[in-house]
């Protein structure tokens, strides 16, 4: 690919993406619902579980500290579903799709712009609900802030790059394929919160390091082939 | 495979395509020059869009060769596509965007500089100059159809392939499309209009091609297709 023509690739990467990003701007369908959805969850999670039980016996704090990392991560990932889902549901509302197919030029252009929208998204919504969390469950989250911004930008990428490609394929829910991601980015949000005396969050990061390549090259692959029928 | 100079804007062999159990088209041949312009009529359900859909890249055949200016649509996608523009019978318009942005991003992603001045000047041929900053959420079925209009001959296509155009337009609207293909002859263009409006097809083509049950009923001048039996089976439908 020349010079010309990978930069004519990035402009159609960047007009998906500012395009998809314009329209959730303005009709935040998947903001709002996504941000609903958090709350309630997080509000649940808080109520169910009751703000002052201890948790076990090998950690300090309660025990919606102990389980923050896990409960903030399935809410932020179901939630997410919302937003990668709408992004080629809104494709598909006016014939969008097919227009979409039969601009000239490489498909990835498509999927990546898709992609960037669908993390600057969530990564939004992100920025919003760590704080809430972090009041419902007596986080103290600053201290804690550049090693969880740096899971929460490696899991979004992991999360988005699969969620992307899966929209494009299918309405249906995709948990089994990200599960290594939920896993990991559990564990790693775990250990910066909760301390890392046996090192084990640098293998945490690289588990996610590699998904997120696995997953993004993958898709880059065979993207053009879900655009087929 | 590359066209060096095609003898033919579009040419297809034993064309067909199945939909689940149901043939859309069957046994479709023909071969349409450059410079052409081709009203596609049968009734709902006859084949016409998919055709089309066919042509622009938008769904592959289940049988048959089909070649745009030389280009086989199977093998050399790409390039047709840099050849065609398709309005379609449901205008791929993004409702939380202007008629400008609308404009814009489908420039950008034909490749063509994206100049205001210039985008301007495109909704202003199809009656739009004032709404350029409008929703199109906020138009009425007829501006949209105008808007798609201009966003699918954004990039001077070849080949225009139009699906309905008239549906939907109020009388300065109908007045525009007939300009839009009387622009695409004059330019040596080949155009592809598929409609129910029997009397606008004839008019502005010089070629019928009618389908029914997603075979060719009849190919051929304007003039002779009155005196056809496939006249009289529009005369049913339309």
């Amino acid at each position: 690919m020349g010079v010309s023509n990978a930069r004519h690739e990035w402009r159609r990467v960047w007009a998906v993406a500012r395009k998809d990003l314009l329209i959730e701007r303005r009709a935040k369908a998947a903001f709002n619902a996504m941000a609903f959805f958090a709350g309630l969850v997080l509000l649940t999670f808080g109520f169910a579980l009751g703000p002052d039980v201890p948790a076990g016996e090998s950690r300090q704090g309660t025990l919606l500290q102990e389980l923050a990392p896990g409960l903030l991560w399935v809410t932020i990932l179901f939630a997410g579903v919302l937003a990668v889902d709408r992004s080629f549901q809104l494709e598909l509302e006016r014939g969008g799709f097919d227009a979409l197919r039969l601009y000239p030029g490489d498909r990835k252009a498509l999927y990546v712009g898709k992609l960037i929208a669908n993390v600057t998204i969530m990564l939004v919504m992100e920025i919003l609900i760590c704080p809430l969390a972090g009041v419902l469950y007596s986080l103290d989250l600053w201290p804690r802030l550049p090693g969880l911004a740096g899971v929460a930008i490696l899991t979004t990428t992991g999360f988005a790059a699969m969620g992307t490609f899966y929209a494009a394929l299918t309405a249906n829910l995709r948990a089994r394929q990200l599960l290594p991601v939920i896993l990991a980015a559990v564990k790693a949000t775990d250990l910066v919160m909760h301390g890392d005396p046996m090192g084990q969050l640098g293998s945490w990061v690289k588990l996610l390091a590699a998904a997120d390549v696995l997953f993004l090259t993958t898709c880059l692959l065979v993207f053009e082939y879900v655009l087929e029928e | 495979m590359s066209s060096s100079s095609p003898s033919a804007a579009v040419e297809a062999a034993g064309l067909a395509k199945r939909y689940g159990r149901a043939w859309a088209l069957r046994g479709i041949d023909l071969s349409i020059r450059p410079g052409e312009a081709v009203a596609l009529l049968g009734p709902n359900g006859s084949g016409k869009s998919t055709l089309l859909r066919i042509l622009a890249t938008a769904t592959r055949p289940t049988h048959g060769e089909v070649r745009v200016f030389g280009f086989p649509i199977r093998t050399d996608g790409d390039a047709v596509r840099r050849r065609v523009g398709l309005l379609s019978d449901r205008p791929p318009l993004y409702d939380e965007l202007t008629a400008l942005e609308n404009l814009a991003f489908a420039a950008a992603m034909y490749g063509l500089p994206v100049r205001d001045d210039g985008l301007r000047a495109a909704l202003a041929t199809v009656g739009l100059p004032r709404v350029a900053d409008a929703r199109v959420r906020t138009f009425s079925q007829g501006m949209a159809q105008r808007l798609a209009l201009a966003r699918a001959t954004l990039q001077s296509p070849d080949l225009v392939l139009l699906d309905e155009p008239y549906n939907a337009l109020d009388v300065e609207g109908l007045r525009l499309v007939d300009q839009l293909l009387a622009r695409v002859r004059a330019a040596g263009k080949t155009a592809i209009l598929a409609t129910h409006h029997i009397a606008k097809g004839l008019a502005q083509c010089d070629r019928v091609i009618a389908l029914s049950g997603g075979r060719v009923t009849f190919d051929g001048p304007t003039a002779r297709f009155a005196a056809s039996p496939a006249a009289d089976e529009a005369g049913a439908w339309a």
